[in-house]
């Protein structure tokens, strides 16, 4: 049989139909990829043109006025830093030891199975049950009372399965070629770890510290019951306005406040504290990113 | 060296073995920490609130089944939670409606259609979106988009379950794209390069090869994007107005489970009924995500094993 060539290479009307569907198809899940992107781009644009009178550096400096219809947002800013800071000097520890834990010492048996399953779990649960559970542990069982220090210890817990799960991530990332290596020279287990293991995935665990400060520094509902208030007295620029037994304000649950408990606000100042507390948190999040982009272009295998 | 005199060879330092071994056992502390955690959040919860279990005000069919919530009421005390758990669903399952489809739509074009640079700029954007406090998204709701909803549809209030569907579905997207993605990459290649031998396009490779091959792990990504969507508290406490009833369309405005807790645990009275009933349904709250939790471990687990 001898094949025409002009007719060999000719679209098929079937060929056809499959190429036109690949372009429809395409441009469907192109489009719905966009979807997800415009809204980010516009609700950042909106808050910022709202936030813009009230925007500049004395906003975060001075303290609320009025009844917190003027002024600024420092009090809550700087409780903010207070119970990131805390919860951070919990979680961090404790979520890196439980990743190394799973990742390095854990054998895949039933019960390690269930520690798995609790930080999924863990990960899960509603932040306003945080919210209960730190009521009931902290600010009645364990007689913190309502107070920085509760609140902290809330997010903390709240926030350990992120630092968990980018710790693991990046221990399991190491090849373990590199551990029997170590092995072999006579090293104990934590001495791999120590010398081998972290130094080659300190910026995966890294990123997942960070990560989780941009968690807890979003989080309302956790500390709405266990230690954030509407309202404190705070001198303008103080640095040290809060101790561990007092309660504080913070910049979610003073955007809360002001866009929902307090009337006649000045119109931008909400926008201003969700444009305060937005780009505090994106702004963490993309020296994150950064990290992480520079650390895996270092990447040696 | 001969096997006479090893011990001559330095040795490690007492304290040095000794703080070895005491490093593992923390290390193996904070490691089931996570266990004593969750067992601790379930035993606060429920201590709280098991006394009014015995309350002749409760009765746990009523709790479950009547969407009567009035607890704070002076002569007929009632604890329905009805109208609360149909609030969260109907919440939710619009959400679904809008973030499944544009979820998964996104995750197939990251993973199968883009070149390197868009899939990188896409899945940064995403980690932003994610990242965004769900007090923000609140306050979105509250402020811009119940301004759009009360324009386009001429509603009277623009807080309503169509609000809250929208701004949820903004929020449990990113989840729902990054387990989707995981879920795609996780189809070997062999499977795409043997569809695309036999002379398949892109589209045919993911509709006939790649969903069926892949459908628990987008199920898992669901589940989480549900698990996301019942547990969120501020946005929904914001968006969705604040009606105790059972909505009959969706610019109702509704409440929902872990709202009601949002906006009443502050006004009941330390030790209450009304403070105990709020603690029961974070009982309630708990088992329920943590049965959707379990679900998608297990749908995720079962890829794993094939």
């Amino acid at each position: 049989m001898t094949l025409d060539n002009q007719h060999l290479f000719t679209e098929t009307p079937l060929v056809k139909k499959k190429k036109r569907d690949e372009m429809i198809a395409k441009i469907i899940f192109m489009v719905m990829s966009i979807a997800m992107i415009i809204p980010l781009l516009f609700i950042v644009a909106y808050l910022v043109i709202k936030a813009y009178p009230s925007l500049n550096l004395e906003f975060i400096l001075d303290i609320p006025k009025k009844g917190m219809t003027e002024g600024g947002v420092w009090p809550a800013f700087i409780g903010t830093l207070y119970l990131v800071g805390l919860s951070l000097a919990v979680s961090a520890p404790l979520g890196v030891m439980a990743g190394i834990y799973l990742n390095e010492y854990a054998k895949d048996n039933w019960f390690n199975r269930i520690v798995h399953l609790a930080v999924i779990n863990l990960a899960g649960v509603p932040s306003i049950v945080h919210a209960l559970f730190g009521l009931g542990a902290f600010v009645y069982a364990a007689r913190f009372g309502c107070s920085v220090l509760s609140a902290s210890l809330t997010l903390a817990i709240m926030t350990m399965p992120v630092i968990i799960a980018s710790t693991r991530e990046a221990l399991a990332s190491v090849p373990m070629s590199f551990r029997e290596a170590c092995w072999n020279l006579g090293a104990t287990r934590w001495q791999t770890i120590r010398r081998i293991v972290l130094p080659n995935s300190i910026g995966g665990i890294l990123t997942g510290v960070i990560l989780q400060v941009s968690r807890s520094a979003g989080e309302t509902a956790p500390i709405m019951f266990t230690g954030a208030v509407f309202y404190k007295a705070v001198e303008r620029g103080d640095l040290f306005p809060y101790t561990l037994n007092s309660q504080c304000m913070a910049l979610s649950m003073h955007l809360y406040t002001l866009s929902t408990q307090v009337p006649n606000v000045k119109e931008s100042i909400p926008y201003a504290t969700a444009v305060v507390l937005l780009g505090t948190v994106l702004l963490v999040n993309i020296t994150a990113i950064v990290i992480r982009t520079y650390m895996r272009s270092r990447k040696k295998w | 060296m001969n096997a006479g005199n090893y011990k001559s060879l330095p040795k490690r330092p007492l304290w040095s073995i000794v703080g070895e071994k005491i490093l593992e056992v923390i290390i193996r502390f904070s490691g089931i920490s996570a266990i004593i955690f969750v067992f601790a959040i379930f035993f606060f919860i429920f201590r709280e609130a098991a006394p009014v279990l015995h309350s002749p005000n409760f009765k746990l069919k009523e709790f479950l089944f009547s969407p009567e919530w009035y607890p704070t009421s002076a002569v007929n005390v009632r604890y329905g939670t009805l109208a609360l758990t149909i609030g969260t669903f109907s919440v939710t399952a619009l959400a679904m409606v809008i973030a499944v489809p544009f979820g998964l739509g996104a995750a197939i074009f990251i993973s199968e259609f883009c070149g390197k640079r868009v899939k990188e700029t896409l899945k940064i954007t995403i980690e932003l979106l994610a990242a965004i406090p769900s007090v923000v998204w609140g306050f979105i709701g509250l402020t811009i988009m119940s301004r759009i909803i009360m324009q386009v549809t001429g509603a009277p209030v623009g807080v309503n379950i169509l609000n809250g569907g929208i701004i949820l579905a903004l929020m449990s997207l990113p989840i729902i794209v990054s387990i989707g993605e995981d879920a795609l990459k996780a189809v070997p290649d062999s499977y795409r390069e043997a569809a695309m031998a036999l002379g398949a396009t892109r589209w045919q490779i993911v509709r006939r090869v790649l969903l069926p091959a892949a459908k628990n792990g987008l199920l898992a990504a669901v589940l989480l994007g549900v698990g996301r969507a019942v547990g969120e508290t501020m946005a929904v406490l914001m968006a969705t107005g604040h009606a105790v009833h059972i909505p009959h369309g969706i610019l109702d405005s509704v409440r929902t489970l872990t709202a009601n807790i949002a906006a009443e645990l502050g006004e009941a009275p330390e030790r209450s009924e009304h403070y105990r009933v709020l603690f029961l349904t974070g009982v309630l709250l708990f088992f329920i995500t943590f049965v959707i939790n379990l679900a998608a471990d297990l749908v995720i687990r079962g890829i794993k094993k094939k």
